[in-house]
Order: structure tokens, then C-alpha cells, then sequence
């Protein structure tokens, strides 16, 4: 087949290119997952233990909405597929589509692909190439997470099965940002749609799991945890996997065939020939440019949120219908859904701060595209240019956390008929800003610092997400768990609001600004291309 | 601060940048006139791009000074900026503005442009502002650029490369332009490596290698330096060329005989060249082009800057 000619040559090199990239990852997924599976082992080593945790874990429909059916809980396997199966599953779909959209779209966006193109290479190679390549990648990840448990003495065919549910996941995020590639004609655009398609997965799940199960089996994350690892296995639904992944790519195919090279599906039509009065001020004009990622984050997490607030509200009136359960939790219905709105906006918060770091990062992208030095060639300093995209990050992070508050609280609303929720869920959200806004300000003294240092940025989020998700499994030492602005936030709804610590969190983030904004000011810009 | 009348609109002198090991400026020396469109010749990597970026301030200096219009480039960059206007050699644009808009945004971020020049050159250009700017092509995104600085109403243009992408046509159309703005007596920052432009344009010109000005002057300062190219037939076959001075890439072939001559040494050889019965001569004054490869070829062979005779057929 022409079509595919070079596509191996092409994966060698997307893996040559991003060794380091991937291997980091591969490692740190495999090494998170080692380390808390042996701390539950630790934590919990008796059956006695294990059974006592599970009557408080295995009926509460907030914590499975958050984590998924709870089977085997009895055996250490269970418990550990249980905590860690739905993030995991997610965190590798992330990579896969998140690297595959990176082989396709970002390289045609930057005219990479035309040049490869332009060799002796098929049309579909560069998207087989990717999919091959990060298919690869999760089935290392998947074996990984197989050896480590079989490393804690853990049973092959569970250990297997957790593995292989990892990968099938991955795999077919893998092709779901291949169709992606095929739809949008930015790189930024198809990374979200995919990531789109992996939150409605985890929501479609959440639901599932939480009500009759059916729409778990609309959502691919709910296909690996049907294979139950460690609690009798079942291996037919990664058929479902490796046929999704077909047909995605089918579809992609198709979809490559009838575009030209750069194009999306849509056509892109001719603009205003003039700009408009606002354009021409500094927040205007990071507005114009980032208005796409702010709407789309915005309606994302009000989404998010509505699932959630959803969720929530059956959570709610389960636990006040049995009354055997409503005994059981000592806080009450309202006191355990609370606590899980409260770890679902932390979820918000985190999703919140990968758009506001993105948003301080398009400074970076401005800069190193060359498109920064014409605008700084006009009567425009480097505070003002910064303080444009600045004003939009910092302000749209305030956008994204109401967007949060406002779905749950709609939603929850909605459900239970307190209309009262709306405004208490939405302040409860915000709870979170200001930790939102010191990942922002780090990323702002990053790059301010040097361009390439932005990814610190990205690390920086990667350990609040283990803390905030993982923390209290893997036992960390309190110093590095204080190390994510997260472990101060109020727990909202249910806890309190401490203000002086509102008022820290917030004084640390402009800080930071201060620091990045006054090191930009000193530094080279440096060049484009 | 305060504006001399008379200052330069550039004066660099002994300019040092370097980025890690390299010296991409290792003291460099400039000086534009007011009014003046002044070619800034060098092939790439030579340092033209790293020095214009100096002047705009995106660049701090290592060692060196530099002033542009009367000010410091660093440190009163936004009140110069009011009065220059910019073309990079390597347009990008946003991808999701139309060309207009991108337009505009410069525009008004100096302070204004001219709406009537800007339809104008719209025009010129043969440029459609209405389409986004992913789907430019590079000339198109060329001439955004060259529209958005030519709209404005500035003392100084710095345009590096600026016709890289364009056709004859619309580089045609662009010389124009510039013969214009230094007829209302803007001063121009040219820099290239095409030859003919500054060759069209230039008042003077200043040629810069490795991080050097190498050398500077009107061109005809310029082509007192150089040589002029002979090939001229004689009625008995040519000798002795060889031995004169200033005779460079001779080639005698029957009673044909090809050199090029210093001009300095262009008497001597014409004399020797009429002993042997000339019956037809062409001379032709180097193209800048030749002057321009001399010292590219010299760069490359780490000889001295200061055209040395050189005999290529005794370096193979």
C-alpha cells in the first residue's frame, strides 16, 4: 500500500525526536503507579483492614463517580484498581492523545509534514505513524504497570489485565485525536476536541458507574474497567477497545483523503478587511487570540461542572433514600456529597490551571513564532504587551472557576430543587482561584525568566494533580504535599474559608508576576524560526 | 536626552552581541544619515538581523553603543518605536486575523496610520486584507508586513529583507515606494542580500562579515575598490599579463584573453594589451554582486577583509 509508505521510518523518528519526552513520561506514570500500590499495600494489610475500608468506600456513590465500580475491594489487587484505575486510565489517554495530536496536527500546522510529505511518504503515513508509535508507547506503559505489580507480589492475570486496560484506553485516544487532527486547523483546537472527547468519556463513566452502568459502556474508560482486574477477569472488552480504535482510524482515513494538505474540514472564510476599535489595545488583542481556548475551556468546565453537580444530586438523593446508608455516613447525605463536590472542584481547579498556564505560555509562543517582535517594534513595551495576555489568563481563570461553580450548581439545582446551591457551589469554586492564579504567576516567572523554562510550568501542575489526586495514598512527606498551592486551599463546599490564607496564595501569585514581568523586562527577546 | 538635529538617525559603534560561543556582532560600526536609504549588505548570518534587533530593543548590547534617532534603543525603545516603522525578514502572522487586522493592530499600537496610504498600497500590492492570516502565502505575508510600516507616518523604516518573497513585479512596486518615502525625506535602513536592490536604492551602503562592517560608503566609494572585468581579443596571442599588478582570475585562451583588472592598475594593463593589437575590447564595472561574493569568498577562506589579490586558481 502507498499510502503507508515511509510510516515506519517516520515513527523512528518521532521517537528519536522526543526519546527523552517519552521515556519521562512512560517512567513517571509506572513509577507512580509502583509507589502507591505498595503504600495501599502498607496502608492496608490485613483482610480485616481491607473489608472495613471497603463497606465505606463500595456504596457511596460520590466516591464511585469519582473512581469507578467497586469490585474486589476484599483483595489488595482490587483496591488498588479501584484508586487508581480511572485516573490512570486518564492520565494515559492524555499522554496518547496529546502525543499523537502532536505528531499530526502540530506538524502540519508548522509546516513540518508538507516537507515530509514531499519525500517518498504516503498520504496516511504520518498519522499511522503516530498512532503505531503512541500505541507502542502505551503497550510499554501497560507492561510496566503489569511488572510493577507483579513486583508487590500481586497476581499475573489481575496485574495483566490492569495493564492492558491502561493501554486499550490509550490506544484508542491515540485514534481519537488522529480524527481530530483530521477536523481542526490549528494544533490547539484538535488537542482540545480530543480532550473534549476523554472528559465526556470520564463523565459518560461517572454516570454509568454511578446509575445502572449502561452508559459506562459508552465510554472507553469504562471498557478497561470491564475487564475487572483482580476481580474475576474478563478480556472481551478490549475487543471493544481495539475495535473503536479501527474504526476511528478508518475514519481518519477517510477524512485525510477528502482535505488538502494544512486544511481543516471547515473552510475558513474571509474576515473583516479592517480591525475593529478594541483590537488595537493590548487586551484586546490577547483577547482576539485567545478568545477560541477561553470559550472552548469556559464551556468545557461549565460541563464538567454540570456532570458533576449531576452526579452529585443522584449521589445525594441515594444516600437520603436508604436510610441504612444515611446512618452509616456519620455527616449525613448533605455532608458526604459535599465532600465530593469538594474534591470535584479541586478536579475543576487543576483542569482550570492547565488553561491559565497555557494562556501565560501563549506569550511564549508569540515570542519564539517571531510573531512577538513586529508588535514590540511599535510604541508597545514588554510590560503592556505581557500584561495583555496577563489580563486574560489571570482574568479567564476567573471565567473558568465561575464556569465550574455555575455547571455544578445549575445542574445540582436543578436536580434537588434548592436554588440556593447556585450561589454557595459557585463561591465554593472560587475557593480554588487563587491557587489557580499561583500556577499562573509560576509560569509568568518562568518564562519571564527564559522562554524555555516555561515548562516548568507544566511540572509544576503534573505534581498538584499527584498530590491532590495521589497524596494521601502515597504517604508523601508533608513539605512536598504543603508544596502545592492546592494543599491550602479551603475544602469547599462543607469546610471553611481561611481568608488570610486566600489572601497568601494570592500575594505569592502576583509575587510571581512581578518577578517574571520584571526579569522579561531585562532579558533578549529572542527570534523567531 | 535630547534630539540633535543633526544627529545620525543610526550611529553604532564597536558593537558586541554574542549568544553563548557565538559573536554574532564582534564591533560593529554604523552610521546612517538623516534622509539617507542606506543598504545594509551581508549574506546570511553575517549579523544584520542580530544588529537591527539591537536597534529595536529586543536585544541587549554586550559592549558598544548604539543610539538611534538621538536616544538609547534599550531603554527609550516605546518613545522611539512612535517614530520608526519595521519589517522583519521572516513574517509570521496570527493565524486566525486577516491580513487588515494585523495591519491595524501595528498600525495603532505606533500611534496611527494613514488610512488613504494604506488603501494605497493595498492597491499597489494587489493584496486582499479580508483573508485570515494562515492562508497567506510567504509574498503575501511579506507585503502585510510592508503595508503595515509604509502606512505609517515615521521618521525612520528599518525593513530587514524585505522583499524576500516577492515577485519582480511587486519588488518593482516596493523600490517605488521607498523612492517615495525618501523623496518626503524619511530616512531607510535596508538591509539584504540581494544586490540589485541596494543597487536600485542605496545611497550608501555599508557591507558588514562576520559581525564586521567591512566596508561603508556611497557606491562609488565602494567600486573605487574594486576591479573591472576585461575580455578583450588582440591580433597575436596575449603575454605578460600575468606579471602585472593588480591582474587578477586571468585566462588566456588563443589570442582571447579574459582578467580582471584593479582599477588602479587599469592603465598598465590596457597598455600592455594594445601591444599585441587589440580587435575588440568589453569592460564592464563589477556588478555589486561580484564586490559582495569577493568578500563572502574571502570569509570563507579566512583571508584578510580588505580584497587582497587572490588568485582562486591557486587555492584549489
Amino acid at each position: 500500500m502507498t499510502q503507508l509508505t515511509g510510516t515506519v521510518a517516520l515513527a523512528r523518528f518521532a521517537a528519536r525526536r522526543d526519546r527523552r519526552l517519552i521515556a519521562g513520561c512512560v517512567v513517571a506514570l509506572v513509577l507512580v503507579v509502583l509507589a502507591s500500590s505498595s503504600s495501599l499495600k502498607g496502608l492496608y494489610p490485613t483482610a480485616a483492614d481491607r473489608a472495613r475500608l471497603a463497606a465505606t468506600l463500595e456504596d457511596n456513590p460520590a466516591v464511585v463517580a469519582l473512581r469507578g465500580p467497586a469490585r474486589g475491594l476484599d483483595t489488595i489487587g482490587g483496591l488498588i484498581a479501584f484508586q487508581l484505575g480511572a485516573n490512570g486510565a486518564v492520565a494515559v489517554a492524555l499522554l496518547s492523545l496529546l502525543l499523537t495530536g502532536r505528531y499530526t496536527r502540530t506538524d502540519e500546522e508548522r509546516g513540518r509534514t508538507e516537507l515530509v510529505r514531499a519525500a517518498a511518504v504516503g498520504r496516511a503515513a504520518p498519522p499511522t505513524a503516530a498512532v503505531a508509535l503512541v500505541a507502542a508507547v502505551d503497550l510499554v506503559i501497560g507492561l510496566g504497570v503489569a511488572g510493577a505489580l507483579l513486583a508487590i507480589g500481586q497476581p499475573l492475570a489481575g496485574s495483566l489485565a490492569l495493564g492492558a486496560s491502561f493501554a486499550a484506553t490509550g490506544i484508542v485516544f491515540a485514534a481519537v485525536a488522529a480524527v481530530a487532527a483530521q477536523v481542526t486547523e490549528s494544533a490547539r483546537a484538535a488537542h482540545g476536541l480530543a480532550a473534549a472527547v476523554l472528559g465526556i468519556a470520564y463523565v459518560l463513566r461517572a454516570a454509568g458507574d454511578v446509575g445502572d452502568g449502561t452508559l459506562s459502556w459508552l465510554s472507553p474508560i469504562g471498557w478497561g474497567q470491564a475487564t475487572r482486574p483482580f476481580a474475576g477477569e474478563r478480556w472481551w472488552p478490549l475487543v471493544l477497545s481495539l475495535a473503536a480504535t479501527a474504526l476511528l482510524l478508518a475514519v481518519a482515513f477517510a477524512l485525510l483523503a477528502r482535505r488538502d494538505l494544512g486544511s481543516g474540514l471547515i473552510a475558513p472564510r474571509p474576515g473583516s478587511p479592517v480591525a475593529g476599535p478594541r483590537l488595537a489595545t493590548p487586551v484586546g488583542f490577547a483577547l482576539r487570540l485567545q478568545r477560541g481556548a477561553l470559550v472552548g475551556w469556559t464551556v468545557g468546565l461549565l460541563l464538567l461542572g454540570g456532570a458533576f453537580g449531576a452526579v452529585g444530586a443522584d449521589a445525594r438523593s441515594l444516600l437520603d433514600t436508604s436510610s441504612q446508608l444515611h446512618d452509616f455516613f456519620d455527616r449525613g447525605g448533605a455532608g458526604v456529597v459535599d465532600a465530593f463536590l469538594a474534591t470535584t472542584f479541586v478536579v475543576g481547579a487543576l483542569v482550570a490551571a492547565g488553561f491559565a498556564i497555557q494562556s501565560v505560555l501563549r506569550l511564549r509562543g508569540e515570542e519564539s513564532s517571531g510573531r512577538a517582535e513586529p508588535v514590540l517594534a511599535t510604541a508597545i513595551g514588554r510590560g503592556r504587551w505581557a500584561g495583555g495576555h496577563l489580563a486574560i489568563a489571570f482574568g479567564g481563570a476567573v471565567v473558568v472557576q465561575v464556569a465550574t461553580g455555575l455547571g455544578t450548581g445549575v445542574a445540582y439545582a436543578a436536580r434537588t430543587g434548592d436554588a440556593a446551591q447556585v450561589p454557595r457551589l459557585t463561591a465554593a469554586a472560587l475557593g480554588q482561584l487563587p491557587a489557580v492564579w499561583v500556577l499562573a504567576g509560576l509560569a509568568v516567572a518562568a518564562y519571564g525568566l527564559a522562554p524555555r523554562l516555561g515548562a516548568v510550568a507544566w511540572l509544576a501542575l503534573a505534581g498538584a494533580v499527584l498530590v491532590a489526586l495521589l497524596g494521601p495514598l502515597l504517604n508523601l512527606p508533608d513539605a512536598v504535599v504543603d508544596l502545592s498551592p492546592f494543599s491550602h486551599s479551603p475544602s469547599l463546599p462543607g469546610g471553611s474559608a481561611a481568608p488570610p490564607t486566600l489572601v497568601a496564595l494570592t500575594a505569592v501569585a502576583a509575587l510571581l508576576v512581578a518577578v517574571g514581568l520584571a526579569a522579561l523586562g531585562r532579558r533578549d527577546i529572542s527570534s523567531g524560526a | 536626552m535630547y534630539d540633535r538635529p543633526m544627529a545620525p538617525a543610526i550611529e553604532i559603534s564597536g558593537l558586541v552581541k554574542t549568544f553563548g560561543p557565538t559573536r554574532a556582532l564582534d564591533g560593529l560600526d554604523l552610521t546612517v544619515r538623516r534622509g539617507e536609504v542606506h543598504g545594509f549588505l551581508g549574506p546570511n548570518g553575517a549579523g544584520k538581523s542580530t544588529a537591527i534587533r539591537v536597534l529595536l530593543g529586543l536585544l541587549r548590547a554586550d559592549a558598544g553603543a548604539a543610539r538611534l534617532l538621538g536616544g538609547d534603543p534599550w531603554a527609550d525603545a516605546v518613545a522611539l518605536h512612535r517614530r520608526l516603522a519595521y519589517v522583519p525578514g521572516d513574517v509570521n502572522l496570527w493565524p486566525n486575523l486577516t491580513g487588515g487586522e494585523a495591519i491595524d493592530v501595528l498600525g495603532r499600537l505606533r500611534g496611527g496610520l494613514d488610512p488613504r496610504r494604506r488603501a494605497a498600497l493595498l492597491d499597489r500590492f494587489e493584496l486582499d486584507p479580508a483573508k485570515k492570516g494562515r492562508t497567506y502565502s510567504k509574498g503575501n505575508r511579506q507585503k502585510v508586513a510592508l503595508v503595515a510600516a509604509l502606512a505609517a507616518d515615521v521618521e525612520l523604516l528599518i525593513l530587514d529583507e524585505p522583499t524576500s518573497g516577492l515577485d519582480p513585479l511587486m519588488e518593482e512596486a516596493f523600490r517605488t515606494c521607498v523612492e517615495e518615502r525618501r523623496a518626503a525625506g524619511t530616512t531607510v535602513l535596508l538591509s539584504s542580500h540581494i544586490l540589485a536592490e541596494v543597487e536600485a536604492l542605496g545611497d550608501r551602503v555599508t557591507i558588514i562579515r562576520a559581525g564586521r562592517a567591512v566596508e561603508s560608503g556611497t557606491l562609488a566609494d565602494l567600486r573605487h575598490l574594486t576591479r573591472t572585468s576585461i575580455v578583450a581579443d588582440t591580433e597575436q596571442p596575449p603575454a605578460g599579463l600575468g606579471a602585472l599588478a593588480g591582474v587578477h582570475d586571468l585566462h588566456v585562451q588563443g589570442d582571447r584573453a579574459r582578467f580582471d583588472v584593479d582599477t588602479s592598475h587599469l592603465d598598465e594593463a590596457l597598455r600592455r594589451l594594445t601591444q599585441f593589437g587589440v580587435r575588440s575590447l568589453t569592460s564592464r564595472p563589477p556588478t555589486l554582486e561580484e564586490l559582495f561574493l569577493r568578500h563572502y569568498g574571502d570569509d570563507l577562506d579566512g583571508a584578510s577583509a580588505d580584497g587582497a589579490a587572490r588568485d582562486p586558481a591557486a587555492a584549489r
